[in-house]
């Protein structure tokens, strides 16, 4: 019964989603007709993790919950790639996580988009020239933007997702 | 004498004849399958003619062996039913043998495996037209016999010799139980005639009649495979050829059956509530015995031969549920649980042999039984396949095959024993529902494991890698018996009241026989519940067209596209990576693990350097049943220390042997002496 | 007539379970405190998945892209067996409730060969689960079943609401109660909800229903899904329609049609709050704690048989 009351007192948790914050998407190409029309009001996502430190991933795990909330754009996280829109990958690709991370891509049926989260994901990061690092995630697989930061804000993640759907005002 | 009782003893006379005198190959295969093919569809003809024409068939040859009161067969509807379930399965499985057989040759002798199946098909046809004791234990006994000899078959398989022992001393004590019910049965009667036995057993007394009941019933019980006299079972059924343990699987068990009914309905005419509430019990234990460690079996065909024993669970629950209301007055239930009984029989006969030929089929293929082997098949064997699903589907219950009717009609005949105000029926039938409700989960869980690892995803050995498909007459006899399931579950409606007009007569049990429906909706006499088979079939398939049909016309375009099964992104799937057998069956084997009690045996070797690295471990789990290990093998071990201790009387000695012929004299005067005349 | 009703049933049905979906998962959203997505949410990811590309695995075979059109047909078939509007039903000789049983029991069956088939240890950890606790839960609804029928003199489905309905003080005879605690039990566990298994976990090792479907992709998991959610459909409408038959139309005229219409999203709306309610306040249960769950429902079944049976 606490938890019903204390659910009952606290309410609605979620932020709105505020306008803005361009300067940290990178939109590599025109969003897809296609793309638009299909993911327009429902998308799943699958996360990959290709061998980042985890901090992404916690910005990431905020989308699925109250103050973010990413379900009520119709955006969704699925544990298969198969169920799958849109990949999330986060880290520099090391060399044990590139081929799962091809079979990842290829597992995903078409149509299919990447986002490619973090300064990792795009530039390795600190990483950058590691033993163990095979490149940027868009040497892998092909990418359709990129959102900087590191970590970059639940908000600037829901907003990069959103923009590649073409649901950004 | 009756042309198709002529014709019958001829077809597999000759195939008998002709499987020992010819030189062997495809000859010698041929003719032993056509006598069987011959012979079945003219017992199948006999018996459709008495069921279906209503007059008895009679013979009696009494000159033969008259100390004895000679040889009589009358077949009367009860005994027709069971001599059409013989030629019913003789067809499939004679066809399926002929290129079955073929794998044998130049290792086990063909001749006799022949001769004696096709004597097997005899003795078992003649069994239901026995008339007097006699002739029904000398046909018993041949059945017995050649069942052993097809049992010895394989004698390489390191198993063979003791299942066939296994089977050969428990189908003795068997018959031994049945003889001495029938001695006690004959005690009044003037001659052993079937006739004269039914006069004289109402002059017996009810302690009589108890224990002539549970002699036959341990007998006949025995044969049938009931818990915990089934131990026979699992080990004869797999060391037998595929199609002799379609036969034995599917028809000799429902003789034990029959000579249960023989017995207790017929010679008998029922008796007090008590005998259904014993049968009621013994088939609940044994469906759930049987089911649970086919769960947990590894070997295709013991799974199969535990299956068999739920399922004659199963019979004996309806069985049981007749009694009961013949006990209890209620003619017109017992009638219709009699025939649900009846009715499951068949249609296990059908989708076990089937199951059972389409198992020989992957061992034809691959040469092994063992689950955990195979995988893969349905690229190899894509008929096998398609016939054991079938199979699968009818053992599960499932709609809309025949399977799930004799289920639904078994249920519903329980039904009118929940209202029962009688002391303890209504629990016991509660119990009954219980026990089918979770039995049918059970096998449903049991065969998506037969089904699913043996033939699905990846082959988990070379030997299943490269298995092909079954030739052409070993498909022919799992199809006609596919084509069987179907059609037996769709013709309910014509099959009951044809069972129901079998019974009626016996005992009190009512003779203008209660409709099941018409046309193509089959429901219970009372009316109350109703459902078609027919129909739910047809509405099935119009909405699986339906939605495909939909789906194509407004889904995407996109070609279907083939890729890697999805493992998380590993680099490479081996056969190691998916369920086996073992793993699938898990679960169960923990929410059952206080009946099961696995063993349990861990050795880890540790690195003689450091106790922090480990060499190899060794994990050893296996089920014994606890029957076989708390009432067997005691059993076994003092029957072997008895004989031992018998063994000291053969001593050789020609003097002992003439002391024990004195001692006889001595002791046959004394007793002319004491009791004159 | 009837058969316009029971082709606007089965339509019905079909078109309002995935909302019905969509409203657990949005009263789940809110009692997390979250906006969540719209009610009609589940219809929009329907629309896509037909849209979308088809993968299918390369050990998999017929079986596997056959699986979701037999279990969508065999969940779909059962929509025209159960009373959801009205009573009598046309086709209620076609089947009565052990037809629809065992019907679901065959869509069941072939979504864990469908879990096989790829040879994935997902789908097979799937398929063993699930065939577990199908089978454990068998014994209940054949047992809760009776308890009905034993009331009813019948296991015709339409038999069972008239009888209801003709004698309002059964409904709160023991026998019904008890019985509707065992087949809600049962619910959870057939429509995978906890505390029986997590239908929006993502971890594959606490999964038994998604697990099987995690090789489907495009129309064959659009159809899965939309089984899944019409399983969800008709238990509901069974615990309502069978328990609290009022409102179900006897008579066939536009007004007891609408009023049966209008009940049965109330009796809907009611169970999704009481689910979400119960999904939000209960963890899921370990796998080898479900029959300890399953045994509880088991021995309320049976003592709505012993007290229907004596209070008869």
């Amino acid at each position: 019964m606490r938890l019903l009351s204390k659910i009952l007192r606290v309410g609605l948790a979620t932020e709105p989603l505020a306008p803005g914050g361009d300067d940290v998407l990178r939109l590599l190409h025109e969003v897809d007709a296609q793309a638009r029309q299909l993911f327009g009001r429902a998308l799943a996502i699958r996360e990959v993790d290709a061998g980042s430190c985890n901090g992404c991933e916690l910005e990431i795990s905020g989308l699925m919950g109250p103050v973010y909330d990413s379900e009520r754009f119709g955006v969704y996280f699925v544990a298969s790639p198969r169920h799958a829109d849109l990949l999330l990958v986060t880290g520099p690709v090391t060399r044990n996580m590139a081929v799962p991370l091809v079979k990842t891509y290829e597992a995903t049926p078409a149509p299919k988009l990447v986002v490619a989260v973090g300064d990792c994901a795009r530039t390795c990061g600190v990483f950058k020239g590691s033993y163990a690092v095979a490149g940027s995630v868009d040497q892998i697989i092909p990418v359709d933007a990129f959102v900087d930061g590191c970590p970059p804000e639940p908000t600037a993640i829901l907003r990069g997702i959103l923009a590649v759907i073409g649901r950004r005002r | 004498m009756n042309l198709e009782f002529g014709l019958m003893l001829g077809g597999y006379g000759v195939g008998a004849v002709g499987a020992l005198l010819m030189p062997g190959g495809r000859a010698g295969r041929g003719i032993a399958a056509f006598g069987m093919v011959w012979g079945g569809a003219a017992g199948l003809a006999l018996s459709l003619q008495v069921l279906l024409g209503g007059a008895a068939f009679t013979l009696e040859v009494p000159t033969l062996l008259s100390i004895a009161d000679g040889l009589a067969f009358r077949l009367d509807a009860l005994g027709a039913f069971f001599l059409g379930l013989v030629g019913l399965l003789a067809i499939p499985c004679g066809v399926y043998g002929f290129e079955y057989v073929g794998a044998y040759e130049g290792r086990y002798s063909l001749r006799l495996l022949g001769a004696m199946l096709n004597m097997f098909l005899l003795t078992m046809s003649l069994v239901p037209c026995a008339d007097n004791v006699l002739t029904f234990l000398l046909m018993w006994e041949g059945m017995s016999l050649t069942s052993y000899f097809l049992v010895l078959t394989e004698a390489d398989e390191p198993d063979t010799i003791a299942a066939a022992g296994w089977y050969l001393a428990m189908t003795h004590v068997g018959l031994a139980l049945a003889l001495a019910g029938f001695l006690i049965l004959a005690a009044n009667a003037t001659t052993t005639a079937f006739g004269d036995l039914r006069t004289a057993a109402a002059s017996l007394t009810p302690a009589m009649r108890n224990t002539v009941f549970l002699l036959a019933l341990a007998g006949f019980g025995s044969k049938a495979g009931i818990v915990p006299l089934h131990v026979w079972l699992p080990r004869a059924h797999p060391a037998a050829p595929s199609h002799v343990s379609a036969l034995m699987s599917g028809v000799m068990i429902k003789l034990g059956v029959y000579g249960l009914l023989r017995i207790g309905l017929d010679l008998l005419g029922g008796g007090p509530a008590w005998w259904g509430a014993l049968l009621i019990g013994l088939g609940a234990l044994s469906a759930v015995v049987g089911v649970l460690y086919a769960l947990m079996e590894n070997d295709l065909k013991r799974l199969l031969a535990y299956s068999s024993v739920e399922n004659i669970g199963l019979v004996f629950i309806g069985l049981g549920a007749g009694f009961l209301f013949l006990g209890l007055d209620a003619t017109a239930a017992a009638l219709v649980a009699f025939a649900a009984a009846l009715y499951h029989a068949l249609n296990h006969a059908a989708f076990k042999s089937l199951l059972f030929l389409g198992a020989g089929s992957v061992l034809h293929a691959t040469r092994t039984r063992d689950m955990n082997r195979l995988g893969g098949l349905i690229r190899g064997l894509p008929w096998t396949a398609a016939f054991f699903l079938v199979g699968a589907l009818a053992i599960a219950g499932l709609p809309p095959l025949n399977g799930f009717v004799s289920e639904w009609l078994l249920f519903q005949s329980l039904l009118p024993g929940i209202e029962s105000r009688a002391p303890m029926v209504a629990p016991l039938m509660t119990l009954a529902v219980s026990v089918l409700a979770l039995t049918a989960g059970l096998a449903a869980a049991g065969f998506v494991k037969a089904f699913g690892i043996t033939f699905l995803a990846i082959p988990r050995s070379p030997a299943a890698e490269c298995a092909h498909e079954a030739p052409v007459s070993m498909r022919v006899g799992m199809g006609i018996l596919a084509v069987a399931c179907a059609v037996f579950g769709l013709a309910a409606v014509v099959i009951m009241p044809a069972l129901a007009a079998a019974l009626a007569g016996s005992a009190r049990l009512p003779v203008p026989v209660p409709g099941f429906g018409s046309g193509v909706s089959l429901s219970m006499p009372s009316g109350f519940a109703r459902m078609s088979p027919t129909l739910v079939a047809l509405g099935l398939i119009l909405i699986t067209g339906a939605a495909w049909l939909v789906v194509r016309l407004f889904a995407s375009r996109w070609p279907v596209r083939v890729s890697a099964t999805w493992g998380c992104g590993r680099v490479v799937q081996t056969p190691r990576m998916e369920y086996t057998s073992t793993a699938f069956a898990e679960p169960l084997r923990r929410v059952f693990a206080e009946l099961y009690r696995p063993t349990q045996d861990l050795s880890i070797d540790f690195h003689p350097e450091s106790r922090y690295f480990v060499q190899s471990i060794e994990y050893r789990s296996e089920i014994v049943p606890w029957f076989e290990r708390y009432l067997y093998a005691p059993l076994v071990t003092r029957v072997r220390r008895w004989s031992i201790w018998v063994r000291a009387l053969q001593s050789g000695s020609a003097h002992a042997y003439l002391t024990y012929l004195v001692i006889a004299l001595l002791g046959l005067l004394t007793l002319l002496i004491v009791r004159p005349g | 007539m009837g058969y316009v009703l029971e082709v606007a049933q089965a339509a019905l049905a079909l078109a309002l379970a995935p909302g019905l979906a969509g409203l657990i998962r949005w009263l789940k959203a809110r009692l997390q405190n979250r906006r969540g997505a719209p009610v009609w949410q589940p219809y929009w990811e329907l629309a896509k998945l037909f849209q979308k590309e088809v993968v299918v695995s390369s050990n998999a075979s017929w079986l596997f892209r056959a699986a979701p059109f037999i279990v969508f047909a065999s969940t779909t078939a059962v929509t025209f067996l159960v009373p959801i509007l009205a009573v009598p039903l046309p086709f209620d000789g076609l089947g009565d409730l052990l037809v629809v049983v065992y019907l679901l029991l065959l869509s069941t069956f072939f979504l864990s060969l469908g879990g096989l088939d790829p040879g994935s240890p997902f789908g097979g950890m799937g398929a063993s689960r699930e065939m577990t606790v199908a089978a454990l839960a068998e014994p209940t609804v054949a047992l809760a079943i009776f308890a009905l029928a034993l009331a009813a003199g019948s296991t015709n489905l339409g038999q069972i609401v008239a009888r209801t309905m003709a004698d309002p003080g059964a409904f709160l005879s023991p026998g019904h109660l008890l019985a509707f605690g065992a087949l809600f039990i049962v619910t959870l566990a057939e429509t995978g909800r906890l505390p029986i298994d997590n239908p929006a976990t993502h971890l594959e090792l606490t999964m038994i229903h998604e697990a099987m479907v995690l090789e489907y992709s495009g129309r064959y998991l659009a159809l899965i899904e939309w089984a899944a959610a019409v399983k969800l459909f008709i238990f509901f409408a069974l615990l309502g329609n069978l328990f609290i038959p009022w409102g179900v139309s006897v008579v066939l005229t536009p007004t007891t049609v609408a009023v049966a219409v209008a009940s049965l999203l109330v009796k809907l709306v009611v169970l999704a709050a009481v689910v979400a309610v119960l999904e939000t306040r209960i963890a899921k249960l370990r796998l080898f704690r479900v029959p300890e769950l399953l045994s509880v429902s088991f021995v309320l079944a049976l003592l709505a048989v012993t007290s229907s049976f004596l209070l008869k």
